[in-house]
């Protein structure tokens, strides 16, 4: 414990208690509405934490990220829809789907000097071959789309995640308490240092005997597990899966957006990010809903304004100006 | 099955092929040269797409004669945006660039879908159901059309880079950024100039396939990928891999679509991009490794 927060700001650490304790009482609180608006944010936060393991971390631009969503979501799911197997168990199989996938995509693309923007375009041409390929799956119901059962909200039925906003929102907390740990030690680690060495420059770190083809493997392997988990929870709390939906590049793009808004490479970024665009959006709809506004794409238009001026005038960011502004970086 | 109706697919998807390949052609082009990569490009097919439909209601002229007009709007479309957005991106690193790129994106396509709406329009010209008997052979009229009008414009523009001297000059900032800037070309202008040619390329086969498919804002992230797809199958930088990608995957799409279902098409492009980067990573008619 004491290893962990060495070295972190006293002001970071009491501004993340302080973040945390609000969002374990905000349920409290909180109405139906925001409570969906808050489990988005840390939905959004936790994917883009994962995806950062990747391209922030290990400097490998993924834009297929929604096939390991898809995967985990269609795994767990489909275990559950016909067998009655809890998701608890049911997750080991997505994160041993999704961990091969990642792993096949990396073999592919690592052996043969595939990087930069063509990995990029190989992801997605994954994401879209998974998308057409389950829209022909019949054993999970092809492009008509799984439904799962949906139970009494009354109870909170943790072992087969069937349950009230309340007890996902908490879920999912944990999933970002969790993933964000895991990226702090990770980042101090080693396996970190290599990641980093091989994201500034892999012929140097290549030849300070770094194995870069092992690690860049283990990164998209991590990376593509803990997206699965968050198919997991999304299969369970919208109890409803369509190809056309889950694995659509749309949802890749939204899944970085934040990661990419809040500060590539750093911790606090993708929750950044998460909180900045998720916030902005339920606030657009808002607004648009008193105008009596019903513009359907409106909202992508919009992330994309906030893509194009944050890569032009913050291509950090936001978070690492941000931080110097609170004094936060040393 | 008998045998001529394969033929007959494989004649169709190849002609479709070629047009891919022109669309395919403004993405290597701009590639090779400002070393951008167009992820704007299918939405800005879908754009000229509707620009053609637009034009052919407004004054009904075929859309192999709109494509000149058409071609000429996305040049300065291409030439502006390459100007006042992407420029000041060169020296940035490569996802900076993309992401600005994935951000024009989705502002067109769902800019698109926002005035033009979700459903598909497609238009009717005289020769829409004529079609050609070649022996065996039974092709869509429009079809060969089109297929023609991509090769005329696929030599002009090999032709420009070949014996012109802007398209040496072009060449020339593309081999060697420094060594043109010694030599005083100016680079940025000559940078816009290629997204400009690139656009007017991928104008130009929007325009043509406006007279065989139908246009939804939907296509354009599918075109996009196809283009890429395209690109690398035939390898980067290579403008006749650009072409020869094209027809490769006109011609998978097509017998992938009449062997299974026509649904799944695109998943064969995908497994032949696949196949590629398994034992070929530079592209069939690349030189070099990529990456």
């Amino acid at each position: 414990m004491k290893r962990l927060v060495e070295g972190v700001p006293r002001r970071g650490l009491a501004i993340l208690g302080a973040l945390l304790a609000l969002l374990l009482v905000f349920p409290t609180f909180a109405s139906g509405y925001l409570l969906s608006i808050g489990f988005l944010i840390l939905y959004f936060a936790y994917v883009g934490q994962a995806w950062n393991i990747m391209m922030g971390f290990a400097g490998q631009l993924s834009l297929g990220h929604s096939l390991y969503v898809g995967l985990g979501a269609y795994a767990a799911a489909a275990l559950y829809f016909h067998f009655g197997l809890s998701p608890w168990l049911g997750l080991g199989a997505s994160i041993g789907i999704s961990a091969a996938a990642g792993a096949v995509i990396g073999f592919l693309a690592f052996r043969f000097g595939v990087a930069g923007v063509y990995f990029a375009i190989l992801t997605i041409a994954f994401a879209e071959f998974a998308r057409i390929g389950f829209d022909h799956f019949a054993w999970v119901h092809g492009s008509s789309g799984l439904f799962l059962p949906v139970a009494n909200y009354a109870e909170n039925d943790l072992w087969n995640l069937r349950g009230s906003p309340t007890m996902f929102y908490y879920l999912m907390l944990g999933l970002t308490v969790g993933a964000f740990v895991l990226c702090h030690v990770l980042l101090r680690s080693r396996m970190g240092y290599y990641w980093l060495a091989i994201r500034e420059s892999p012929e140097a770190a290549q030849a300070l005997g770094v194995n870069v083809f092992r690690y860049k493997m283990v990164a998209v392997m991590i990376s593509a597990a803990m997206t699965s988990l968050a198919g997991v929870v999304f299969a369970f709390y919208y109890n409803n899966l369509f190809p056309e939906q889950i694995f659509h590049i749309s949802r890749s793009i939204e899944l970085i957006l934040g990661p990419i808004i809040g500060g590539v490479g750093t911790l606090v970024g993708p929750l950044v990010g998460a909180l900045l665009l998720t916030g902005l959006s339920a606030g657009l709809h808002e607004v648009m809903l008193q105008l009596g506004i019903d513009v359907p794409g409106i909202r992508q238009v919009f992330y994309g304004i906030c893509l194009l001026l944050v890569v032009m005038f913050l291509p950090d960011g936001v978070w690492p100006p941000l931080a110097k502004k609170l004094r936060l970086r040393r | 099955m008998p045998i001529e109706i394969y033929l007959n697919v494989a004649a169709s998807g190849l002609l479709t092929g070629l047009v891919y390949g022109l669309m395919a052609l403004g993405l290597s082009v701009i590639f090779g040269v400002v070393r951008v990569v167009n992820f704007a490009h299918g939405e800005m097919m879908t754009l000229a797409m509707y620009l053609t439909l637009m034009l052919f209601s407004a004054v009904k002229l075929d859309p192999l004669v709109l494509l000149v007009p058409i071609a000429a709007v996305m040049f300065v479309f291409g030439y502006l945006l390459q100007r006042g957005l992407i420029n000041p991106f060169i020296n940035r690193p490569e996802h900076s660039q993309f992401m600005l790129l994935v951000a024009l994106a989705l502002i067109l396509v769902n800019v698109q879908l926002i005035v033009f709406g979700p459903d598909a329009q497609g238009i009717r010209t005289a020769y829409s159901f004529d079609s050609f008997q070649l022996g065996p052979l039974i092709v869509d009229a429009s079809k060969v059309y089109a297929a023609g009008a991509a090769l005329v414009v696929a030599a002009a523009l090999f032709a420009f880079f070949r014996w012109t001297l802007l398209g040496k000059a072009i060449r020339a900032c593309a081999d060697n950024y420094d060594g043109a800037l010694v030599v005083g070309l100016n680079v940025k202008r000559l940078y816009a100039l290629t997204f400009g040619i690139g656009a007017a390329c991928v104008g130009a086969a929007g325009a043509m396939l406006m007279a065989v498919i139908d246009v939804t804002p939907e296509i354009g992230p599918a075109y996009t990928l196809l283009a890429f797809v395209i690109v690398i199958t035939g390898g980067l930088g290579s403008m006749p891999g650009a072409l020869l990608g094209g027809l490769l995957i006109g011609l998978t799409e097509a017998l992938g679509g009449v062997l299974f279902t026509p649904s799944a098409k695109s998943m064969f492009a995908f497994g032949l991009l696949v196949l590629v980067l398994l034992f070929r990573p530079q592209g069939i008619l690349g030189r070099k490794a990529s990456g």
